[in-house]
């Protein structure tokens, strides 16, 4: 099927008022969200999951369309006005914006997070739409012996690309596998890991834990760490954009999208590098390069366009392969999975409709989030006022709720104790959350295929790489896992270790955008 | 991070996740090793994935151990209202879990109006709301709407608990 046909027509059906006032009802949902601090897409849409048991398939996806990008547009907002970046994906948002926003050029930072985002979104949605049905062409042919080199490569890519510390990135990795064999094991039907408790032989349900990790953990982390004067927002000032604004911001727009919409489709996970690439590119591109940290409308309109364009491009794998590559893209597999739906290349097949009105909403919701964010982002900045104490306390409330609602028994709501005190310690400890989550959620299949691709070759080894794919991918496996090692020995033996400005530009970057918020 | 100082003896709790990624480690050895080989073709059988991920997670713990001996330490997660210069209040934390223990425990007896209550309550007091009343009304508020609206607009009966019957 064309894409471009099977576009038009998903728009067709994602058209009809119902199907709008969803698609509405997300956007609106997923801004709010996003504005509130502390919580992320991520977390809104694990929240949220409970809410849509009960709808239609095709409304819940609309609406899951709507929060995955309203939440992202919500980030960079707050990390303009307020003087710390929330998400990691914003940190780089954050450095212009917010000395924009103190020069009195809030209404101008915003205006050109709003559009750029929306520029981005809607150029990465539509390549995705064009390179979806490509993926998926080859994806089809793809054997056993291939998902799990795919997998495998998710596991590699999601731990050493994301996080300060490889080690504690597969350590989070290890605990979501482990989480991941509890219940019974679907071949040979022994229990694992269940301790003769009967309420996980049926295993922990996914949902569960992300609601523990994504929204359990961190309304405990805040917690134990809540500012006493929440930080201080900045009101917003000036006039939208002007002339030269437009001028200076429809470059960076362009980039971000060409930049985000390739990182965020390779299963590498994360936007930290690409809005972290686009920020120096236009630095370096800059006609007026000293602007840049005191306020440049580039370094704002690029790494928010990347950041919108790299989302996009992480549902590629999701939707053609089932890889998750992101917290967020994490929880939307999740999404999928309550309504028996596994994203993989057979979706565009059984679901054909379905994911075609998805990508429609995801192009009709970027339209509404501009509409509602460039007139109202002044409206959507007094939720940054909102009481703290309420505010986390609504969060435990609803953590609850959801996971209470998603199988009625008591006993999941201990497991979400338990497993918030661990998103706790991971977040004290400095493990990512992410690798633990895809990790979950890929694992369990990753057996299946590597069990059926050894019987298939009767117990031999060679079963899991005797396809040119599979040799490719487990090449480029070893190539991310050696080059940043090798890179780290030469730039060590190039650099004497006592030498300060040894670290390379992101490390000084970060440490100037935290320190902005001290 | 940077300009954090390094207590002396800050940072052996670091050790605390070794511990935990090793005890996780040998449980999944030791519960693999209670399988039965049953049906096995090849060498996959139920064990191979649990020996697999302990052995994995007891290589974590020892290289997690050696880079904290190293000086490596956790990087703490920053965010828009977290401030890292105080340690952990673990008062605060931990009235938030008796909190939510509390809505755990009792929330097939009492019912979610009341344990929804309390524990917003309860959740909102331990981060220092202290307008008693106006908290009491919106914890009722938000505990008994919530269950309507679950009840009538998702068709997911909350345990209505003591007020069975009245709802």
């Amino acid at each position: 099927m064309d894409g471009i046909n099977a576009l038009l027509e998903g728009m067709s059906s994602a058209l009809t008022p119902m199907n709008l006032l969803y698609a509405f009802l997300g956007v609106l949902l997923g801004t709010a969200i996003g504005v509130l601090p502390g919580i992320g897409p991520a977390m809104a849409i694990a929240l949220l999951l409970p809410l849509t048991y009960t709808l239609e398939v095709e409304q819940a996806i609309i609406m899951f369309a709507g929060l995955y990008y309203g939440g992202m547009y919500g980030g960079s907002t707050t990390s303009i006005l307020l003087n710390t970046p929330g998400e990691s994906a914003s940190v780089m948002t954050a450095i212009e914006g917010n000395k924009m926003a103190k020069a009195g050029r809030g209404a101008a930072a915003l205006a050109t997070a709003a559009i750029g985002s929306f520029v981005a979104g809607t150029i990465a949605t539509l390549c995705l739409a064009l390179l979806a049905p490509q993926v998926v062409k080859f994806a089809i042919q793809l054997g056993d012996p291939d998902y799990l080199a795919v997998m495998v490569f998710a596991f590699v890519a999601v731990t050493t690309v994301l996080g300060s510390s490889k080690i504690r990135g597969f350590a989070s990795l290890g605990l979501g596998v482990w989480i991941g064999l509890i219940g019974i094991d679907q071949t040979s039907g022994q229990q694992r890991l269940t301790f003769g408790i009967d309420q996980l032989s049926d295993g922990i349900d996914v949902v569960v834990v992300a609601v523990a990790v994504f929204a359990m953990g961190e309304a405990l982390w805040i917690a134990a760490h809540l500012r006493r004067a929440p930080a201080r927002i900045i009101p917003i000032k000036g006039r939208l954009m002007t002339r030269e604004d437009l001028s200076r911001s429809w470059k960076p727009w362009l980039r971000g999208s060409a930049i985000g919409f390739p990182f965020g489709a390779i299963p590498a996970g994360g936007a930290e590098i690409p809005t972290f690439l686009s920020y120096i590119t236009e630095r370096k591109l800059a006609k007026k390069p000293e602007e840049f940290g005191k306020g440049a409308i580039e370094g704002v309109a690029g790494p928010e366009a990347t950041n919108n364009a790299s989302a996009a491009g992480s549902l590629v794998p999701l939707l053609t392969l089932g890889i998750p590559t992101t917290a967020t893209a994490a929880v939307m597999i999740l999404a999928f999975q309550t309504y028996g739906i596994q994203p993989g290349p057979r979706l565009f097949d059984e679901q054909g409709p379905l994911v075609w009105t998805l990508i429609a909403s995801l192009l009709i919701g970027n339209a509404m989030l501009l509409a509602l964010n460039l007139p109202m982002a002044g409206l959507w900045a007094k939720l940054l006022l909102i009481p703290r104490p309420y505010l986390y306390a609504g969060i435990l409330m609803f953590a609850s709720l959801g996971a209470y609602a998603a199988n009625g028994t008591a006993f999941d709501l201990w497991l979400l104790l338990l497993i918030g005190g661990l998103g706790f310690a991971m977040r004290r400890y400095g493990l990512p959350v992410v690798p633990l989550i895809v990790g979950l959620i890929l694992a369990p299949r990753a057996e299946v295929f590597m069990r059926r691709a050894l019987q298939i070759s009767d117990g031999h080894l060679s079963g899991l790489v005797n396809t040119p794919f599979s040799k490719v991918v487990y090449a480029l496996v070893l190539l991310v896992v050696l080059v940043p090692l090798v890179w780290g020995q030469v730039r060590k033996r190039r650099t004497p270790p006592e030498d300060p400005t040894s670290g390379p530009d992101g490390t000084r970057l970060q440490q100037h955008a935290n320190s902005e918020g001290a | 991070m940077s300009d954090q100082v390094q207590k002396r003896g800050e940072g052996r709790s670091e050790y605390g996740v070794s511990l935990l990624l090793l005890a996780l480690g040998v449980v999944a050895i030791v519960d693999a090793l209670g399988l039965i080989e049953r049906g096995a073709r090849g060498f996959m059988t139920a064990r191979t994935v649990p020996m697999f991920v302990g052995g994995l997670l007891i290589l974590c713990a020892v290289l997690l151990a050696v880079d904290i001996a190293r000086g490596g330490r956790g990087e703490q997660e920053e965010g828009e209202d977290v401030d890292l210069s105080h340690g952990s209040d673990f008062r605060t934390v931990g009235l938030l879990a008796v909190a939510f223990a509390f809505n755990a425990a009792f929330i097939d007896r009492l019912g979610w109006p009341i344990t929804g209550a309390v524990l917003f309550f309860g959740a909102a007091f331990a981060l220092g709301n202290r307008h008693y009343v106006r908290l009491a009304v919106i914890s009722v508020l938000l505990s008994v709407v919530t269950w309507y609206g679950f009840f009538l607009g998702l068709d997911v009966k909350l345990p209505a608990g003591l007020l069975d019957g009245i709802l």
